[in-house]
């Protein structure tokens, strides 16, 4: 690990100006990512403007039903707010799915979306890899891609997105509020994660000194009824394979409002807009929930170990649809 | 670049004795603890947060500290597995890993303590896991195994892990006030 400077900031202006003043500077959050990679080399950072210190340790219920969460919230305290689990049980689920309870009790908002792929060959600093080291190629394409994407992927790089909770916030439509310097703004949280392209080393919008400071979630009733579903290689403790997040409100035996994210498969979370589109109105049953979720896995290009992700992905996608419309059936 | 901003000073409690030291900023709380305070019950296993032996409490709630840098720590309350005992009278977590046999080789078993006295922490204040249904109380062997999910046992003492974590569990009423 190279040496390095560590700051606690007064406040977010602080922090933000700390971090721009300085091109090796990174927020710490929980650190459990950051830290992780310092010590593999590949974070290099020589200040760390500590963040979990900021006034940003709220979950405020806002006029007009929406909940408004700060960056610095713990992963562990918003999975057991009382208002996230009656409100948006989705998130809680996601996140209690995700890591262990050692790793939750740190981690952060702002640190749990931010994270980094765990692609086997980003973590190497040895190895190639276009997103650590831009325009030394992609092993991964060739090599160990069994828990890499089938969706959004491009010819320089095919990992995904790990986060769980990124997968339910992308399913709420969350927008992330973002303090960069110039006064603040709101960053929609699907539109937070870039696809990779041919710059695969930028995985989100921000810029450098961009610090996260709250996520808010907009009122929406349908969110009582949601859902997190991950299929992973152990029972706990392991990133998705595929992960779904779905909230559904069915009215007279027809989808009323549907929304569907899927994780694991891409290099951001991933809204299902195409099988949302052919579910409302539609009859909510087992058969019309295959034909929509299978209408937004038609654009998968999975590589040569990792076609298993499109029919799992099916299954656990219908599965969940199907427990939130409350009937049997459906595939097992 | 001045080598004295690559230091920090911090203050520690650790067990319920205050510690000033002067450190590198890169150091994790695992390698403090083991290396400056000489207290080796918490393990490296991995170094990755991937295996939970490095685990003990901080401010009350159980952390990888392998993850943790010790100047992030300053001002807080840590207690490890040398804490949780009162000379030869064992804490009852320890107490029921030893009645029900729990360990192997044993190089987990610091940090499986330290996790269970965290996670009957965590049941009794109504925290939800991803098997707790609705807002009914957690309780029982599948909540301690998706709670206990975060060690690894080598030695795949598993089975009796689960046992003795749900022994201490029926009898926190009687130890809660000593568990800090
Ligand atoms: C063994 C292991 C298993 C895991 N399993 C899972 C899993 O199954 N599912 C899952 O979703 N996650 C999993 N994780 C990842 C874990 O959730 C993340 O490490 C954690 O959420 C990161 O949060 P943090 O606060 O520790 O971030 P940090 O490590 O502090 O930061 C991560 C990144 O975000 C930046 N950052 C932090 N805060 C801000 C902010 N406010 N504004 C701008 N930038 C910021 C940092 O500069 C850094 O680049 C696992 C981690 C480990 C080690
Ligand atoms: S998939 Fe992306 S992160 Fe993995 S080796 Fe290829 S470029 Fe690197
Ligand atoms: S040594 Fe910290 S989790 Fe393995
Ligand atoms: S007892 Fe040997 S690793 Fe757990």
């Amino acid at each position: 690990m190279r040496t390095l400077r560590y700051q606690r900031p007064e406040g977010v202006e602080a922090a933000v100006s700390a971090v721009n003043a300085t091109p090796g500077a990174r927020y710490l959050g929980g650190g459990t990512n950051l830290v992780d990679l310092m010590k593999l080399g590949v974070e290099t950072p020589d200040l760390l403007v500590d963040v979990s210190g900021l006034p940003h340790h709220d979950i405020e219920e806002l006029p007009g039903g929406g909940v408004r969460i700060g960056a610095a919230v713990r992963n562990s305290d918003l999975a057991a707010d009382p208002l996230v689990r009656t409100r948006y049980p989705v998130v809680s689920q996601a996140l209690l799915a995700g890591a262990s309870d050692q790793l939750r009790n740190v981690a952060t908002v702002g640190g749990n979306l931010l994270q980094r792929t765990r692609c086997l060959y980003f973590q190497d600093a040895g190895k190639p890899c276009n997103k650590r080291a831009p325009g030394t190629g992609c092993p991964a394409i060739e090599g160990v891609h069994r828990n890499l994407a089938i969706l959004g992927a491009s010819p320089h790089c095919v990992a995904t997105h790990p986060s769980d909770l990124a997968v339910a916030l992308a399913a709420l439509d969350a927008q992330v509020l973002v303090e960069g310097g110039t006064g603040p703004r709101e960053i929609p949280l699907t539109e937070l994660h870039r696809l990779p392209g041919d710059r695969p080393e930028r995985d989100t919008v921000l810029e450098h000194g961009d610090l996260i400071t709250h996520v808010r979630l907009p009122a929406a009733p349908e969110a009582v009824n949601s859902a997190y579903r991950k299929a992973r290689d152990r029972a706990s403790f392991a990133f998705a394979l595929s992960s779904v997040g779905a909230a559904l409100e069915v009215r007279d035996g027809l989808v009323h409002r549907v929304r569907l994210a899927l994780g694991g498969v891409a290099p951001k979370p991933w809204r299902a807009r195409a099988a949302e589109e052919r579910l409302r109105g539609a009859p909510a049953t087992p058969e019309a929930f295959t034909r929509a979720v299978e209408a937004e896995l038609s654009v998968a290009e999975p590589l040569r170990d990792n076609a298993f992700k499109v029919p799992l992905t099916r299954h656990l996608a219908v599965r969940v649809l199907c427990d939130l419309a409350g009937r049997a059936g459906g595939p097992r | 670049m001045d080598s004295r901003l690559l230091t920090s000073a911090v203050t520690l409690r650790v067990n319920g004795t205050v510690h000033r030291l002067t450190l590198d900023n890169r150091s994790t709380l695992l390698d403090t603890l083991r290396e400056d305070l000489d207290l080796t019950g918490a393990k490296k296993g991995c170094d990755h947060g991937q295996c939970g032996s490095c685990t003990v409490l901080v401010d009350g709630r159980r952390v990888n500290c392998c993850l943790l840098l010790t100047v992030a720590c300053d001002g807080s309350e840590i207690t490890t597995v040398e804490g949780l005992s009162d000379g030869w009278s064992l804490h009852p977590v320890q107490e029921a890993f030893l009645a029900r046999d729990a360990f192997q080789c044993g190089y987990c078993t610091p940090g499986q303590v330290c996790s269970a006295v965290g996670a009957l922490r965590e049941m009794a204040e109504g925290r939800p896991s991803a098997v707790t249904v609705g807002t009914e109380p957690p309780s029982g062997a599948a909540e301690i195994r998706e709670r206990m999910s975060g060690n690894l046992c080598r030695c795949a003492a598993y089975p009796n892990i689960v046992r003795a974590v749900g022994d201490a569990a029926e009898r926190a009423a009687e130890w809660w006030e000593r568990t800090p």
